[in-house]
């Protein structure tokens, strides 16, 4: 339910401070850290097109309080652009797109600065590129032109920065992140419902002495003991029962629902309820607490991984290989140290408590002496490992994003094969053909949908034939490269979303493309 | 990075002579797409023009409403009408975008339409600084079209109610597609409901349960967590002490003296973790909001109203209608068809069976159905061949309030139907056929055939 907070001083009685006021619902999400991330970036959006999605992306993020954003556009506001772009007026019209929109962006929120490119001959996208590492991360949006492509892609390289492309027309949009190297996330926030581990198949020493002191004598106990003994202590005792009959753990499903019915049993039911509440959800919790803790795919993952000699350097590393050997050394990850409420007194809960926290401690102190022992683990803060062992079991690893055009063709087989199979399966079909479809209009947004159709056929042979891929290359072809506003502003909201998993570091963002379809308002995320 | 799957060519200037306002509205509104339904889908001069004729409304000028009222400007319509009667507050800026610090304390309606009317050339805003529940049905008949972005289940469970009772399957015009979204943190949902025909708002409660509530034992007496400590300030310490009149869940001063209280008691048990910041969460229910989710939700409500109003694609409603979004972990939608339930309390007839203990009181059977995920009724009236309890008017109250204390099985029998009704969400009517759990043994049987021994 509520982090353990280590610190026992209490807080100053204070109210919040206006800032904390005016983003309460979103300190809520992503706490002062995020916050303070948000305020420290700077973003680039590099317009084009129609122009609405990328504004509507940076509405999204000036809102929350992104530090800095500079639009690049080469965009005069015409009639057309007032029908799509709710950040232009009347009196934007034969001026600078770029300008107008800082403008009128900016006004949202005065602790932002905006900052405006109107581009043209003498101010490019390259020379924009030119100047140092400024940028936290670059949104382009489509159509662009393939020598500016090439500018972003070396500014992102050489920087580290992430790229984020953005293509919206008609009812379709994608948008395709671009990391630069691995991104490892600690802070994922986990689903409340995800399990945690509480060790209760493999106790420590002190745990299985409190657990005993309590039950010693259970058939003894008072009525309200009784009816107040902790869920985990109350596994603990018949895990030690079942033990002593079996001479092993319940490990099969057989057994576990046996072990289920044993600790049902030791309710009591001679009281005017009938049962007792403890009881009941000690025999709720049997089937999710009482497992050996197997490593997600995602944490064996980063166990697999090989840093290369840079990455090799940086904290999360340096600390996710001292975890794994905490891991290889004891068969299970640093104990998180929370524990779930359940019906307890306050005084044994509160113990109960301490003993998870102290556990905790003592296995951040084993990790915290391998990162010492590490060349260059003498500066890793103390707080990164303790957050690296508290959210262990479900750090995670994007992996950056390489161009590969081999891999597009045996997506492209694959998603079809899915669709011949969709009518059984009660799939929906796949989105990959929006995605090849718009990526077809990247430099050239009016293309026919022949045009766009030719270009599939590069990779996908059978586009031509294939009846879903000529029904979405004429929708294509429909808009013409325009943007519908409603489309633009879900999928800007959704690019926000992005951008702020990825600047926070907190969540954890798509890997790498994802397709929304807005006649089936569907989505699809894809690895291209 | 690139790659060599584009159509060749440089990008094509502007040209402004040709450009129109609504140009790229029109590449979908006057062509036909391989999509659109032949029988519905029309590209003359008068079907475009069709949707400048339509009266939407947007219930809701919050985080939702501001981009709702953004996105219909935006998509061609002419005539909405927003309803909202809240006042604009400093924890709103951060998504509410209409809205500006000079503003707080303003009309969240009056603010939003004056903006959006002031930014977009030709369309018409009438806001209405009030209740839902102000407006009568003559109201809600004059439009095509309503669009919810509530974060009240009440406020939701009211206008679908209204909207099913509106429908009159002699004038095709009475019924009023009725489109809701929903957001918490990076998630939300929206749908699509054409009332009497698909799954409704009620025929759906149990996607949306209800948080489980702390027993007050456990706040009273063994309280673990700092939300125990807090709901005990907020319902027990307050009661006791009544620092002031009300409590005003905004009035800093009042959730401060809330935050000392709870945190005093936090001390007393050794339970860490009580903050301000979570005294205001749990004493306001407060969900976590941003304008990129709400961006998303609005967006997608607005995509299918469109859709709707020009057949421009198919939309969700008879088919799928319901779009679930998550943010959190990468991006995941699902979309599917919820099915309308013949038991629905408002757009079904069917009574649904009920397990219930008939030991209870009929008070203690009226709690329960606070909690229920399919009833979350706060205010239940019981009747069964005769009235159990009714919550107004006064009188009656007080005429049946005595039944409180009775046992279920001294009121009414196994199998019997009883009704629960609950005003305040409009015509919600709950048919119940009762499953007694347990044997009853009536109190006057026990007194007259009582000693058995
Ligand atoms: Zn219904």
């Amino acid at each position: 339910m509520t982090e353990v907070i280590t610190d026992p001083t209490p807080p100053i009685l204070h109210g919040p401070s206006d800032k904390e006021k005016k983003y309460d619902r979103q300190l809520r999400l992503w706490a002062a850290s995020g916050q303070q991330a948000l305020e420290d970036a700077h973003i680039l959006l590099l317009n084009s097109g129609s122009g609405a999605v990328g504004v509507e992306t940076l509405k999204n993020l000036v809102l929350p309080g992104i530090g800095q954003f500079t639009i690049a556009d080469a965009g005069v506001v015409t009639e057309a652009d007032l029908g799509v772009n709710f950040f232009l007026d009347e009196d934007s019209l034969g001026n600078s797109r770029a300008e107008c929109c800082v403008k009128l962006l900016q006004e949202l929120n005065p602790d932002v600065k905006g900052h405006w490119l109107p581009l043209q001959e003498t101010l490019t996208v390259q020379k924009v590129l030119k100047n140092d590492a400024k940028y936290t991360l670059i949104i382009y949006t489509y159509p662009i032109e393939e020598t500016d492509l090439d500018f972003v892609q070396e500014y992102s390289i050489k920087h580290k920065v992430p790229v984020i492309s953005v293509h919206s027309s008609g009812f379709y949009s994608y948008f395709r992140t671009y990391l630069p190297g691995n991104f490892p996330i600690v802070d994922t926030h986990p689903d409340s419902t995800a399990t945690t581990d509480l060790r209760l198949l493999t106790p420590w020493e002190e745990l299985s002495k409190f657990s005993s002191e309590l039950t010693g004598d259970i058939d003894n106990l008072s009525a309200h003991e009784h009816g107040h003994l902790p869920y985990l202590v109350i596994l603990l005792h018949f895990l030690e029962k079942w033990k002593a009959e079996h001479r092993s753990l319940p490990s099969t499903y057989k057994e576990k629902t046996a072990f289920r019915s044993l600790v049902t049993a030791g309710a009591r039911t001679d009281n005017p309820e009938g049962g007792e509440e403890n009881f009941d959800e000690a025999a709720a919790a049997v089937l999710k607490t009482i497992s050996a803790p197997t490593l997600s795919s995602s944490v064996k993952a980063v166990f697999d991984y090989e840093p290369n000699e840079l990455e090799a350097k940086s904290n999360f590393w340096i600390i996710a290989s001292a975890v794994k050997q905490f891991y290889e050394k004891h068969k299970q990850l640093p104990l998180p140290g929370s524990v779930p409420d359940m019906k307890a007194q306050s005084t044994v809960y509160v113990r109960l408590q301490n003993i998870y926290k102290k556990k905790a401690r003592q296995d951040v102190a084993e990790v915290l002496s391998t990162v010492r022992a590490h060349p260059g683990g003498k500066d890793v803060d103390e707080t990164e490992v303790e957050s690296f062992c508290k959210n262990a079991a479900f750090i995670k690893l994007i992996h950056g994003s390489e161009a590969n055009p081999e891999s597009i063709k045996t997506l492209t087989k694959s998603e079809a094969e899915n669709d011949a199979n969709a009518e059984m399966t009660m799939m929906p079909l796949s989105l990959l053909p929006i995605y090849l479809s718009l990526h077809a209009t990247s430099h050239m947004s009016t293309a026919s949908s022949s045009d766009i159709l030719a270009t599939i056929d590069q990779v996908y042979p059978d586009a031509s034939t294939t009846p879903r891929y000529v029904e979405i290359s004429q929708e294509v072809a429909r808009a013409k490269g325009g943007e519908l506003h409603n489309i633009s502003a879900l999928t800007g909201g959704m690019v926000a979303q992005e951008v702020i998993k990825i600047i926070t570091k907190q969540y954890i963002p798509i890997d790498n493309t994802c397709i929304f379809d807005g006649i089936t308002s569907r989505t699809q995320v894809l690895r291209i | 990075m690139s790659q060599p799957l584009m159509v060749s060519a440089t990008i094509p200037g502007p040209s402004p002579a040709m450009a129109s306002r609504w140009q790229y509205l029109d590449n979908v509104r006057r062509h036909t797409g391989p999509f659109t339904d032949p029988d519905m889908f029309d590209t003359s001069e008068a079907a475009v023009a069709q949707i400048e004729k339509m009266k939407i409304l947007v219930i809701g000028a919050g985080g939702l409403g501001c981009e709702i009222l953004k996105n219909l400007a935006l998509s061609g319509f002419k005539q909405i009408h927003v309803i909202d009667m809240d006042t604009i507050d400093v924890s709103n800026l951060n998504r509410q975008f209409l809205f500006r610090q000079s503003d707080v304390g303003k009309s969240k309606a009056e603010c939003a339409a004056k903006f959006v009317e002031k930014r977009v050339k030709g369309v018409s805003i009438t806001p209405h600084n009030c209740k839902i529940q102000d407006k009568d049905e003559d109201f809600y008949m004059q439009f095509t079209l309503v669009i919810c972005g509530l974060d009240s289940i009440e406020a939701r469970r009211w206008i679908n109610s209204t909207l099913v009772d509106l429908v009159d399957e002699e004038n095709q015009d009475s019924l009023k597609p009725l489109i809701d979204g929903g957001t918490e943190g990076f998630k939300g949902q929206s749908r699509v409901i054409y009332p009497t025909i698909t799954s409704c708002i009620e025929c759906q409660l149990d996607m949306h349960a209800p948080r489980a509530a702390v027993p007050l034992c456990t706040l009273a007496t063994i309280p673990r967590q700092p939300e125990h400590c807090i709901e005990w300030a907020h319902i027990m310490a307050w009661e006791q002490e009544k620092p002031f009149p009300k409590l005003d869940n905004d009035d800093p001063e009042h959730i401060t003296w809330l935050y000392k209280k709870a945190l005093a008691r936090a001390q007393e048990f050794n339970i860490p973790g009580v903050t301000y910041s979570l005294t205001q969460g749990v004493v306001k229910n407060i969900i976590p909001a941003i304008a990129s989710t709400n961006a998303i939700i609005a967006a997608s409500c607005c995509n299918e109203a469109f859709k709707i109003a020009t057949n421009t694609n198919p939309s969700l409603g008879a088919q799928e209608n319901y779009m679930m979004y998550s943010g959190n972990d990468s991006i995941y939608t699902y979309t599917f068809k919820h099915e309308k339930k013949d038991d629905c309390p408002v757009c079904g007839n069917l009574a649904r069976g009920l397990d219930v203990d008939p030991n209870l009181t009929l008070q203690e059977f009226i709690d329960s159905l606070a909690a229920r995920p399919e009833a979350q009724l706060k205010k239940p009236s019981i009747r069964a061949q005769k009235t159990l309890y009714m919550q107004s008017p006064e009188s009656l109250r007080l005429q049946t309030a005595p039944n409180l204390d009775k046992k279920i099985g001294d009121l009414v029998s196994n199998g019997d139907e009883i009704g629960v009704t609950d005003p305040s969400l409009g015509r919600v009517d709950f048919k119940y056929k009762l499953r007694f759990t347990s044997d009853f043994v009536s109190k006057d049987k026990l007194t007259t055939n009582g000693d058995a021994n």
